[in-house]
């Protein structure tokens, strides 16, 4: 089955929550909506699952109009942020109750709760009540509920947001696998961009109600239109630094420039800002022609194995994203250095006119 | 100021404690040094809580001593023990200002009116609450809110210590990294000892320059963020801390080294020393993901293994493989060539880590 969206708006109380959205997800698809909070998600996962009517559009499941189909009337489950379960049945009866509203016999509805209860490691569980359990267990009894009857649309509203981050990369890593085989469309909001790239599949990129992008996750990543694309999905976010092209050089201010070379060689002389990720920038050069620049430390952000490093002079401000453990004092001198490669060029309308070849392809 | 000692500090809830899984926190000893930034990491139910309560004083310990300097302050409130708390919701009175707010803990002790004002005015213009000083507190945002609260924390300079509990829980995501900014400048400033409790690893490692952390009722490591990361003392750190964890392989030991299987996995003779004395048969060598090393071409020193998966993310990629039956991950950056299917890997001497027992054995050159 496939879902398009046809010129979908939204309109609440005049004021635009869904604007012009064009989109076709393939039946198989996992589909990441990535947005910031009030980009539009939840209010697009409604409008597919007919919670919602659009203002303007259609809404075309397997090429046929369902925009004024209730939802349900359509196949689809969903999953929330909140963990939503009955808590007066076991987690046996709570995963069984979408096949005994469809009237399934009771052979097959042990055969298929099992069979999901496996998948989601809740075997061991399903004598027991959701509260009784933890709250990684209570959002996989919603999940075996979503996945248990064989729905052609499931959508998943941030449903990580309240568990801790150990949990998160587990249930990451076996939604990826999960998905792998099966032939139901995935939707999966989220306001982070690692979550995006950890679940792979497809990408779209949503900002203040406007679909911005989709595409293949690792493309739309790599090869971002625009300036707002590409600091939308990049956490910590690309540094954008304003610099005039000139016939023979880069200049990002007075003190910082370098002679034009081959990558930007394209580039016509003019105002352009230029985006270079966070990893790219480094404590030590990575080539020969990297520029070092003398900053002062703002924060170093350990996450555990990463560093984020805020870093300002008197020109500019930069977050670098750096493997491993690096500790600095707030106001510490340090030199870093700034690629002269690996560069985005983006117009002063925002548009990419140029993107770096990556080495080993998207 | 203070120095706050727990001396064979050990707490249970239940009424007649049989085995140590009956305590939320197992019998310990540390000390928290004055002036230090400090965090308490752990998950849900490693008993952290519990151990901020005992120091505050809102729960008396079941077993043991907590000494602030040299005085045993077991029965002693929070107000007697002069501790500051900064909860993960914001705890200020809506009806007053900003100013009565922040002002609120020092006219609770007496502090004479002249020198309210200007310590007020200290701590506002740090936390960037000057232009709101004449507000009323309940006509803040959530943000501003919270960070009254950490003001009236701060504000008293003769306190012994300040506990904070997931105190940027309600902080928006963009904001987050300009308060954690603004604790460590505060810490700088201050001097005053700082323990901090999350669940979060990263609000612990930006923030404190030692971590504690807890896992089921014990202090499994306390060190810097880098020796989490380089040297978890126990297994539970190097899954915990480290995105994606630590790898692991259950080992035996032989007479020259470590063997996963029928596989030889080269360990310093220290290492194996160590291990050759232990009777445990529990014995792990763990290496981190970014550790591993991936090789381009086939060489002595690499073991050939297959690829389950290639995670792209962004500006690198997570490798999972089967070295034997186990999973395990390597980090590539992103100029590294991309293997396909197979790949060799090594595990260098140098971060390649011994557990008995779930505990880290020093490889002997540090």
């Amino acid at each position: 089955m496939s879902l398009t969206l046809e010129n979908v708006s939204k309109t609440v109380d005049g004021e635009a929550w869904i604007s012009d959205v064009d989109l076709t997800l393939e039946p198989g698809s996992f589909n990441v909506l990535l947005g910031r909070t009030l980009a539009g998600k939840t209010t697009l996962m409604r409008l597919m699952a007919g919670l919602e009517k659009p203002t303007r559009g259609r809404i075309l499941m397997n090429g046929v109009d369902v925009t004024g189909v209730s939802v349900r009337d359509r196949n689809l489950s969903m999953v929330y942020q909140q963990f939503i379960n009955y808590p007066a049945h076991t987690v046996y009866d709570n995963i069984a109750s979408p096949l005994r509203l469809a009237r399934m016999s009771k052979k097959v509805i042990d055969e298929r709760v099992r069979e999901t209860a496996k998948m989601l490691h809740l075997e061991s569980m399903l004598n027991r009540y959701p509260l009784e359990l933890s709250g990684g267990q209570q959002q996989r009894t919603a999940m075996a509920r979503a996945l248990v009857k064989d729905a052609d649309l499931i959508l998943f509203d941030e449903p990580l947001v309240n568990l801790d981050y150990k949990l998160r990369e587990e249930f990451r890593e076996e939604l990826r696998e999960l998905f792998k085989t099966k032939n139901c469309i995935a939707v999966y909001a989220t306001t982070e961009p690692n979550e995006a790239l950890a679940l792979g599949g497809n990408t779209a990129v949503l900002h203040e109600g406007r679909l911005l992008q989709y595409g293949r996750t690792p493309e739309v990543y790599h090869q971002p239109k625009d300036i707002l694309t590409a600091e939308m999905f990049s956490e910590p976010p690309i540094n954008v630094v304003p610099g005039l092209v000139t016939e023979s050089e880069v200049t990002f201010d007075e003190t910082v420039h370098f002679k034009l070379n081959a990558d930007l060689q394209s580039l016509t002389p003019g105002r352009y800002q230029f985006g270079v990720r966070a990893s790219h920038i480094g404590l030590v050069p990575h080539a020969d022609d990297d520029l070092e620049l003398p900053m002062n430390v703002d924060l170093a952000e350990i996450s555990g194995s990463e560093t984020f490093l805020h870093v300002r002079s008197d020109k500019l401000e930069l977050v670098l994203h750096l493997s491993g453990v690096h500790e600095y004092d707030v106001d510490e001198q340090i030199k870093v250095y700034f690629p002269t490669h690996k560069i985005y060029a983006f117009d002063m309308d925002g548009s990419a006119v140029h993107v770096p070849t990556r080495m080993g392809g998207v | 100021m203070a120095e706050i000692t727990l001396s064979s500090l050990a707490h249970t809830y239940a009424t007649n404690p049989a085995s140590p899984e009956d305590y939320a926190i197992r019998k310990m000893d540390h000390v928290w040094h004055q002036g230090g930034a400090y965090a308490l990491l752990g998950p849900s139910g490693c008993g952290k809580s519990t151990m901020l309560n005992i120091i505050s004083g809102l729960l008396q310990p079941s077993e043991g001593d907590v000494i602030f300097d040299s005085r045993i302050v077991n029965d002693l409130s929070p107000e007697e023990r002069n501790i500051a708390q900064v909860f993960q919701f914001p705890v200020i009175y809506d009806t007053m200002t900003v100013f009565e707010n922040l002002a609120f803990p020092l006219r609770n002790i007496k502090t004479p009116e002249h020198k309210i004002a200007p310590r007020v005015h200290e701590v506002a213009d740090i936390l960037e609450l000057t232009p709101v000083l004449k507000r009323k507190a309940k006509n803040l945002n959530a943000d501003e809110k919270q960070k009254v609260s950490m003001g009236r924390g701060l504000v008293r300079d003769d306190v012994s210590a300040i506990l904070f509990d997931e105190p940027l829980t309600v902080i928006d995501p963009q904001l987050k990294w300009k308060l954690r900014r603004k604790l460590k400048q505060i810490h700088e400033q201050f001097n005053i000892t700082m323990i901090y409790v999350t669940h979060d690893q990263l609000e612990a490692s930006t923030f404190a320059e030692k971590i504690a952390v807890m896992y089921e009722g014990k202090m499994v490591q306390f060190g810097s963020p880098r020796e989490l990361f380089e040297r978890p003392a126990h297994t539970f750190v190097g899954f915990f801390i480290g995105s994606p964890g630590m790898n692991f392989l259950d080992v035996t030991i032989n007479n020259s080294g470590a063997q996963y299987g029928d596989i030889d996995i080269p360990i310093s003779n220290h290492q194996h020393a160590i291990a050759k004395a232990s009777e445990s048969d529990n014995i792990k060598v763990g290496i981190r993901p970014e550790f591993v090393h991936v090789w381009d071409d086939r060489n002595e020193e690499a073991f050939e293994v297959q690829i389950k998966d290639m995670e792209d993310l962004g500006t690198y990629r997570i490798m999972s493989f089967y070295f034997g039956d186990s999973l395990m991950r390597a980090r590539l950056h992103e100029d590294q060539r991309v293997p396909q299917k197979k790949a060799y890997v090594s595990f260098p001497e140098q971060w390649l880590t011994l557990y008995i027992d779930e505990y880290r054995v020093e490889a002997g050159n540090e």
